[in-house]
């Protein structure tokens, strides 16, 4: 696929979506930013950067992504039609590859050599030790402590790729820090380094740049509706963390108003408990990781602990297009609790045969409450939503394993001696 | 460029009175709420000379704990978590400015923004000023994104203290010098606090750029001084040299040998301090 660009008036130069966006950073990372900016806007206006691109999304990561018809799914979801967005069947697992290719291809553009990047789950990370292994550059990925004792084996993967994995040990030892510790790292390292964002958050350009990395996703829901359905879906939904499968999801339906956007959060235990990941229904406005946006803050503007089943959702803030997209009602966002997650999680792999990451699982979960909303709203409707299955539910089985009360043993036993 | 000169405790009046004495000034970093609040009042009282036997620093410079705070090295980090555990809240620093007033010295805020702009930005710089305090240092505001602090700060009659590094362009250090009232922070080493540069000559050559390009703005040059010697040399060729880590240290080293308010350890690392930079 190779394909321009569609300029769009946001952000402004300086990064503002709105009050949102923006450059909160020490001014020793600026020069850096700039560089990036420039390179970014270099590349997209190459067609030799997107030639490559397009050549390792197609013949290494395994785009496009199959457009799955899930009609069991669809009967636990009031009147709504789901088709899933097979972002689940990209090399490593999940959509995160989308970004981690471009970003990757990007540094080698801008002469450096090394990269680093945050992980929480440990996808991002897995994602970015892969791109440099297959570009031969040097890789340090840091995760929080609390991450890298619950990720063991996501910390092996990056290790057998050849990345170094730096735990965290400050603050509250989890993705929040390793972000910090990241950005410490690229303001004594920015001569020969690039940090490796892994969602649409951070300072300017970051939040542009990886949206359009993720734009792939909606620009082949598009194409594939079209084809095969001669229309575009009713509506598009995805999973919220840093929000950067969300993005790729909405991107190309911006300027479709006809087309809604539902956005799905962390609710953990409940907004209402205060243990949730939810910076757009359950935060407030403020300043964190270089970007104004929703994030979760106590009443001096200390940042709080998220709280989510999912370690990727698991982020006190959100990327401020969201926040501009929520303010402006373009896109709709909920928050979905653990349980319902879960409920979704289990509810999909037994009637597709598709175990989803427990991050698209709030997606799902998100749709199944639409879709029973929607049989009482507009019971004569019957609209087909896209929900972005944005991983594979393997890296999860541990936690199902806690959740569901599995013994990881067999149900009984037979051919032996009585 | 004109410098426009603050109030009569403005913090460039702490550098140019130092310069009076034929120095440079030093400027000493303490957060609020290490070890406790009541304890760090007391410890922001000593590194102004207070129960001493010599000078006290030229102007302080308090810090306010943040969650996230990217700029900093593991010294101040520490202490920072500390506080933040043990309940500092942000208002607590406008009684640590009038602590510092209280001993005659100058007082500066650094903090990261999110905690101003919680506050108000408008209210913050009220209560600062009210309080004594002559100006704000923004590790993560540039002035891009500045101009509600620039207007809260003129209102107030507050010192605008920004950052450059040795990444910023040409255009960015007049642009910044610009946007600064009182004085400008050089952070001289690419790295956070409490870490030496691998290059000897980053920060002077900064410095230099900083004088053809901004000629009158006094510099304070931060690069993980520790000691007296080191101190001197920087005040070689900038107007103050600003000091964190090596203050912090005695004190953690005294809340682990179980006595967090032996303020000795402190007293001597400034003297040392106020020795060097009068060399």
């Amino acid at each position: 696929m190779n394909r321009a660009v569609t300029p769009t008036s946001l952000p402004d130069a300086a990064g503002h979506y709105d009050i949102f966006g923006g450059r909160y950073v020490p001014e020793a990372l600026v020069a850096a930013l700039n560089q990036l900016e420039a390179e970014f806007d270099a590349a997209m206006g190459d067609p030799g950067f997107w030639r490559e691109l397009d050549d390792l999304r197609r013949n290494y990561s395994g785009r496009p992504t199959p457009l799955t018809d899930a009609p069991r799914f669809s009967r636990h979801c009031g009147n709504v039609r789901v088709l899933l967005k097979r972002e689940d069947l990209n090399h490593t697992g999940s959509h995160k590859i989308n970004n981690v290719l471009g970003q990757a291809l990007l540094t080698r553009r801008m002469g450096k050599t090394r990269v680093i990047a945050e992980t929480g789950a440990g996808q991002h990370g897995v994602a970015t030790a892969t791109a440099a292994a297959l570009l031969g550059m040097e890789c340090r990925v840091y995760m929080g402590r609390v991450d890298t004792d619950r990720q063991a084996l996501n910390v092996a993967r990056m290790q057998l790729l050849g990345a170094e994995v730096i735990a965290v040990e400050s603050g509250s030892q989890t993705l929040k820090d390793a972000m910090n510790e990241a950005m410490r790292d690229w303001v004594a390292s920015v001569d020969n380094t690039h940090y490796l964002i892994g969602t649409v958050a951070g300072p300017h350009p970051f939040p542009k740049m990886v949206k359009e990395f993720h734009r792939v996703i909606s620009a082949e829901i598009r194409a594939q509706m079209l084809d095969r359905y001669g229309r575009l879906p009713d509506g598009v939904a995805a999973c919220v963390g840093g929000g950067s499968n969300a993005m790729g999801t909405f991107a190309e339906f911006i300027d479709t108003p006809e087309v809604a956007l539902y956005g799905f959060e962390a609710g953990g235990d409940g907004v209402e408990t205060g243990r949730h990941a939810a910076a757009i229904e359950g935060g407030s406005v403020g300043v964190l990781h270089g970007m104004r946006t929703y994030i979760l803050q106590d009443a001096d503007g200390q940042t709080m602990e998220s709280h989510s089943i999912s370690a990727g959702l698991d982020y006190p803030g959100v990327g401020p297009e969201h926040s501009w997209l929520a303010a402006t009602g373009r896109a709709t966002y909920e928050a979905v609790t653990d349980a319902e997650a879960m409920d979704a999680f289990e509810v999909l792999t037994r009637t597709e045969g598709i175990m989803p990451a427990i991050e698209s699982a709030h997606a799902l979960a998100g749709v199944m409450r639409l879709g029973r909303r929607l049989a009482v709203e507009q019971p004569d409707a019957s609209p087909t939503i896209v929900i972005c299955l944005s991983g594979r539910g393997d890296k999860d089985v541990d936690t199902a394993i806690r959740y569901f009360g599995l013994t990881g043993k067999p149900d009984s036993a037979t051919g032996g001696a009585a | 460029m004109s410098v426009t000169a603050g109030p009569a405790a403005g913090s460039a009046a702490a550098f140019a009175a130092a310069k009076q004495q034929g120095r440079g000034a030093l400027v000493g970093y303490l957060p609020v709420g290490y070890p406790t609040v009541p304890g760090s009042l007391a410890a922001l009282r000593a590194l102004c000379g207070e129960g001493g036997e010599g000078p006290g620093v030229d102007l302080v410079e308090i810090g306010l704990p943040y969650s996230d705070p990217m700029m900093d090295g593991p010294v101040i980090q520490r202490a920072g978590t500390a506080a933040l555990a043990r309940g500092v809240r942000t208002r607590d620093v406008f009684a640590a400015v009038e602590a510092v007033r209280s001993t005659g010295t100058p007082a500066v805020v650094m903090t990261y923004w999110n905690l101003v702009d919680r506050y108000g930005v408008e209210a913050f710089a009220r209560d600062l000023a009210a309080a004594g305090g002559s100006g704000l240092i923004t590790p993560d505001l540039i002035p891009d994104e500045a101009g509600e602090w620039i207007a809260a700060s003129q209102a107030h009659g507050l010192d605008r203290i920004f950052l450059v590094s040795p990444s910023s362009t040409d255009e960015r250090i007049v642009a910044t010098a610009a946007a600064c009232r009182g004085w400008m922070y050089a952070t001289a080493v690419m790295g956070v606090t409490g870490t030496r540069s691998a290059s000897p000559t980053a920060a002077p050559e900064l410095v230099a750029r900083i004088r053809a390009l901004a000629p009158g703005m006094p510099v304070g040059v931060g690069l993980g001084v520790s000691n007296g010697d080191q101190a001197a040399d920087v005040c070689a060729y900038a107007d103050a040299v600003i000091v964190g880590s090596a203050f912090i240290k005695p004190l953690l080293a005294a809340e682990e040998a179980g006595t967090p308010d032996d303020l000795s350890g402190l007293r001597a690392v400034l003297a040392d301090l106020t020795a060097g930079v009068r060399r």
